[in-house]
C-alpha cells in the first residue's frame, strides 16, 4: 500500500473532478428546468433591502463577469492573448484590468456578505444553499487574487499552460501534464472551480442559464393567443 | 383594422362606500400566501390622500409607464440598452418600505403564557423576519384621512392646485374625500409586459387579460418598476412577480372576479369592448390634451358591420361579439362618455374606467346642503369643495375638459330625476340643464337605470371565453375535464 502521491490527487481533481462535474450540471440543470421550472429565478432580495444591495450585486456581477470573460478568451483564443502579451505595455494592460475587475468582485462579494449577514429581512431569506455558494466565491475570489499577485503574469501562463490542460479535457484525451507542476494555490482554484460547476445547478445559480436573451431583439408586447396555441398543440 | 376584444371593467366612484370587502375577497382567493402578505392586487384608497404604495402615482420618484422623447414612446424605468445593468439592481424598484412590512401577532401567547399578575397580550410580529416589530405603516395606512396633513397633502395630485383651491379641501370639520377601488387596469399598452426582460409577462390575445408566467418569470423585478399603477408585485417568497390575474379561472366559467362579485356598493361594472390593436402604438403617443380622446377612439362600435366583419375575420366569436353589444362598459365609456380612464398621462391605455365622483362635488363650500339649482346650473362643480383640478390630474391627465362633461351630465341627470321622483324642481329647468350637459332624457333615464337599479346580469355581461374548443383541439373533452388544474402541477416552492 503507498500512500496516493500528488500524481493520483492532480488525477482525481484536475480530471475525474471535471467530467463528473460537467456531467453532473449538465444532468441535473435539464431535470431541475424540466421538472421545476417554476425554481428558476434570481431570488432577488431587493425588495427587502434597497440600499447596500447596490454597493454588493452590482461591483460583484460587473467584476465576475469581465473576469469570467478573461478566462474564457485564455481558452479560446490562447495564441492570440500570447501574442498580445508579447509587448510589455500590453501585458501590464490587460493584468491591470484583469486585477481591478478581480477586486471589484472581491468588494462586491464583501459587501453581499455583509449584506447577508446583518440585515434581518434578508437572513431571512437566505438559505444552506446560498452560503456554501457565498463561501466558494470566497475561496474561489480570494485564490484567484493570491495567485494574480504572487504568480505573476497569469495571462501569459494560462494561455500556454491551462489552455492546452483544457482542451485536453474537452477533446477527450486529458493531458495534467502542462498544469502538474504549477503552484499549489493554482490547483485550488481549479479544484474549487469544478466544485462550484457540479453544485451550480442545486443552487440559485441557476439563474445564469436563464439570462435574458429574447429582450434585445422582441418587440415590446408580448400577446398569447390560447386558440392559436391549442391548433399548433393539437396538428403537431 | 385589426379587431381585438378586452373584458374591461367600469368603477363608478360615487358608489363606492369604501368598505373594503374587494380587497378582502381578493386577498382570501389569491394572496394569502407566504411572501404575497404585503401585496393587495385590489385595494381601496382614500383621495386625497398617498395611496399605496406610498404616493405611488409620482413617476419621479418611482419612474413607472411611459414617456414621450421626440415623439416616440419610451419605458420611463428601463430600455434595451439598460436591462443589462438593471437586472443586477434596478435602481427604480421600490422596496417592502414603499408598502408596508407585514406582520401578524403571537396570538399563541394568550393562551400558553405562564400565569400572572397581568393578562397576556399578542404583540406583533413580522412576517418576513418573525422578529417582535413596532408597526409603522400597513395596508390602508391612511384610510378616511381626508384632512390630515402627513397623508392627504402628500397626494401627487395636489401639485398643481392653488393655495386657495387647496383650502378647499382641507378646510377644518368640512373635510372632503372619496374612495378610489384599484386593481391591474389590464391596459391596452401595458408597460409592464414591454419591460420585461424574459419575456414572462403577456397580454391574452383573446380577452386582453394580462398575466405573469410563472415558470418563465426570473425575478429580475422590472415589470414592478415599469408599472406605472404598482399593481404588479414582488413575491419576496419564492422570487417571482405576481399580480391581478382578473379572476380568470372565473370569468372562464361564467363567473365575476370576486371583488366584483363581492362589492357592496355595486360600483363595479365588466364587459367586452373591441378596439383597434392597430391603433394602439399611435393612440398612446398622442399629445397629452388630445390622450382621452384618441383612447376612446381607439374603442369601435361593436354593431357596426364593418366592425363586426373584421372582429369575425380576427378569429373573434359571434357570442364575443353579442356579448360586446350589451357591454355595460360600453355605455359608460363611449356612449355616454361618463366614465374615464386614471392617470392617462402615464400613457400605458388602461382598460379599467372610472365615472368622476359627484358627491364630494356637489358639497359646496359655502352651503352646508348638496347643492341646489342657482341661475348658472353647474356654477357649483367649478367651485367645488373638491376642485376640479384635482379630479383632472387624477382622470383627464391634467386637462378638465372631460371631467367637467362627466360631473355636469351627471349633475343634470341628478336634477332630471329629481324632478321626475320630488317634483320639487320644474321640469323645465330640468330638461334644460340636460340639454346643455349634452344628454337627452332617454339618455338620462339609461344612465339612472344602470347606475342605481341594475341588476348583477347588467353589471357583468360576461363573455364566453371558449377554453373548450381549444380543449377540443388538443384532447378529448371528456379526459381533459377530469384532469384539469392551474396548469401545471409543481409546488410553487421557493428554490435554493
Ligand atoms: S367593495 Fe365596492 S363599495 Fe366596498 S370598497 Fe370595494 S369597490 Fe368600494
Amino acid at each position: 500500500m503507498t500512500i496516493p502521491g500528488p500524481f493520483i490527487l492532480d488525477q482525481i481533481f484536475l480530471v475525474v473532478f471535471p467530467y463528473v462535474s460537467v456531467i453532473i450540471f449538465v444532468l441535473v440543470s435539464i431535470r431541475r428546468y424540466r421538472r421545476e421550472a417554476f425554481t428558476f429565478t434570481s431570488l432577488s432580495s431587493q425588495f427587502l433591502e434597497n440600499q447596500n444591495h447596490f454597493w454588493g450585486l452590482v461591483p460583484f456581477h460587473f467584476g465576475i463577469i469581465t473576469v469570467l470573460l478573461g478566462h474564457l478568451v485564455g481558452f479560446l483564443v490562447p495564441r492570440e492573448l500570447l501574442a498580445w502579451n508579447s509587448h510589455p505595455i500590453r501585458l501590464y494592460i490587460l493584468e491591470g484590468s484583469a486585477l481591478i475587475a478581480a477586486l471589484l468582485t472581491l468588494v462586491g462579494l464583501t459587501s453581499i456578505l455583509l449584506r447577508r449577514l446583518t440585515d434581518p429581512k434578508v437572513r431571512a431569506v437566505t438559505s444552506r444553499a446560498d452560503w456554501v455558494v457565498l463561501g466558494s466565491f470566497v475561496v474561489q475570489i480570494l485564490s484567484g487574487l493570491y495567485v494574480a499577485v504572487y504568480h505573476s503574469w497569469g495571462s501569459s501562463w494560462f494561455a500556454a499552460l491551462a489552455a492546452p490542460y483544457l482542451w485536453s479535457l474537452v477533446t477527450l484525451q486529458p493531458d495534467i501534464s502542462p498544469v502538474a507542476s504549477l503552484p499549489w494555490m493554482v490547483k485550488v482554484h481549479m479544484t474549487s472551480a469544478w466544485l462550484m460547476i457540479a453544485f451550480a445547478p442545486f443552487t440559485r445559480l441557476v439563474h445564469i442559464l436563464v439570462v435574458p436573451n429574447p429582450y434585445l431583439w422582441r418587440k415590446a408586447q408580448v400577446v398569447r393567443w390560447y386558440t392559436k396555441w391549442a391548433l399548433r398543440r393539437g396538428s403537431a | 383594422m385589426n379587431v381585438r376584444s378586452q373584458i374591461s371593467m367600469v368603477f363608478h366612484l360615487d358608489k363606492c362606500i369604501g368598505c373594503h370587502t374587494c380587497s378582502i375577497a381578493c386577498k382570501n382567493i389569491w394572496t394569502d400566501r407566504k411572501g404575497t402578505e404585503y401585496m393587495w392586487w385590489n385595494n381601496v384608497e382614500t383621495k386625497p390622500g398617498t395611496g399605496f404604495p406610498t404616493a405611488w402615482e409620482d413617476q419621479q420618484k418611482y419612474r413607472g409607464g411611459w414617456e414621450l422623447q421626440d415623439g416616440k414612446l419610451r419605458l420611463r424605468s428601463t430600455s434595451k440598452a439598460k436591462t443589462i445593468t438593471n437586472i443586477f439592481h434596478n435602481p427604480s424598484m421600490p422596496s417592502m418600505d414603499d408598502y408596508y412590512e407585514p406582520w401578524t401577532y403571537t396570538y399563541g401567547d394568550l393562551f400558553n403564557a405562564p400565569e400572572g399578575a397581568d393578562q397576556p397580550v399578542a404583540r406583533p410580529i413580522s412576517q418576513v423576519t418573525g422578529e417582535y416589530i413596532n408597526i409603522e405603516a400597513g395596508p390602508n395606512w391612511d384610510d378616511d384621512l381626508g384632512g390630515s396633513p402627513v397623508y392627504a397633502e402628500s397626494d401627487p395630485n395636489l401639485k398643481n392646485l392653488t393655495p386657495d383651491q387647496r383650502e378647499q379641501l382641507f378646510a377644518v370639520e368640512r373635510l372632503v374625500f372619496f374612495y378610489f377601488p384599484r386593481i391591474c387596469n389590464h391596459c391596452l399598452n401595458p408597460s409592464c409586459v414591454a419591460s420585461c426582460p424574459s419575456g414572462a409577462l403577456y397580454k391574452r390575445g383573446e380577452d386582453g387579460i394580462v398575466l405573469i408566467d410563472q415558470k418563465r418569470c426570473r425575478g429580475w423585478r422590472a415589470c414592478v418598476a415599469a408599472c406605472p399603477y404598482k399593481k404588479s408585485f414582488y413575491n419576496w417568497s419564492t422570487g417571482k412577480s405576481e399580480k391581478c390575474v382578473l379572476c380568470y379561472p372565473r370569468l372562464e366559467t361564467g363567473q365575476a372576479p370576486a371583488c366584483f362579485h363581492s362589492c357592496v356598493g355595486r360600483i363595479r361594472y365588466l364587459g367586452v369592448l373591441l378596439y383597434d390593436a392597430d391603433r394602439i402604438e399611435e393612440v398612446a403617443a398622442s399629445p397629452t390634451d388630445q390622450l382621452v380622446d384618441a383612447h376612446r377612439s381607439l374603442v369601435l362600435n361593436p354593431r357596426d358591420p364593418a366592425v363586426i366583419a373584421a372582429a369575425l375575420a380576427n378569429g373573434i366569436h359571434e357570442s364575443v361579439i353579442e356579448s360586446a353589444q350589451s357591454s355595460p362598459v360600453y355605455k359608460f365609456v363611449k356612449e355616454w362618455k361618463l366614465a374615464l380612464p386614471p392617470h392617462i398621462e402615464f400613457r400605458t391605455l388602461p382598460m379599467l374606467y372610472y365615472v368622476p365622483p359627484m358627491s364630494p362635488v356637489m358639497a359646496h363650500r359655502d352651503e352646508t346642503t348638496v347643492g341646489g339649482v342657482s341661475e348658472e346650473f353647474f356654477h357649483d362643480i367649478e367651485d367645488s369643495r373638491v376642485p376640479l383640478q384635482f379630479l383632472a390630474n387624477l382622470f383627464g391627465a391634467g386637462h378638465q375638459g372631460k371631467v367637467l362633461y362627466a360631473l355636469k351630465k351627471q349633475k343634470a341627470i341628478r336634477t332630471y330625476r329629481r324632478a321626475v321622483t320630488v317634483g320639487d324642481i320644474p321640469m323645465d329647468v330640468a330638461t334644460a340643464m340636460l340639454r346643455e350637459a349634452d344628454c337627452s332624457p332617454e339618455e338620462a333615464e339609461a344612465v339612472y337605470n344602470l347606475t342605481s337599479l341594475c341588476t348583477f346580469e347588467e353589471r357583468f355581461v360576461i363573455p364566453p371565453m371558449h377554453r373548450e374548443e381549444a380543449i377540443e383541439m388538443m384532447r378529448d373533452p371528456l379526459e381533459h375535464k377530469g384532469s384539469t388544474g392551474f396548469g401545471f402541477m409543481e409546488s410553487p416552492r421557493r428554490g435554493l
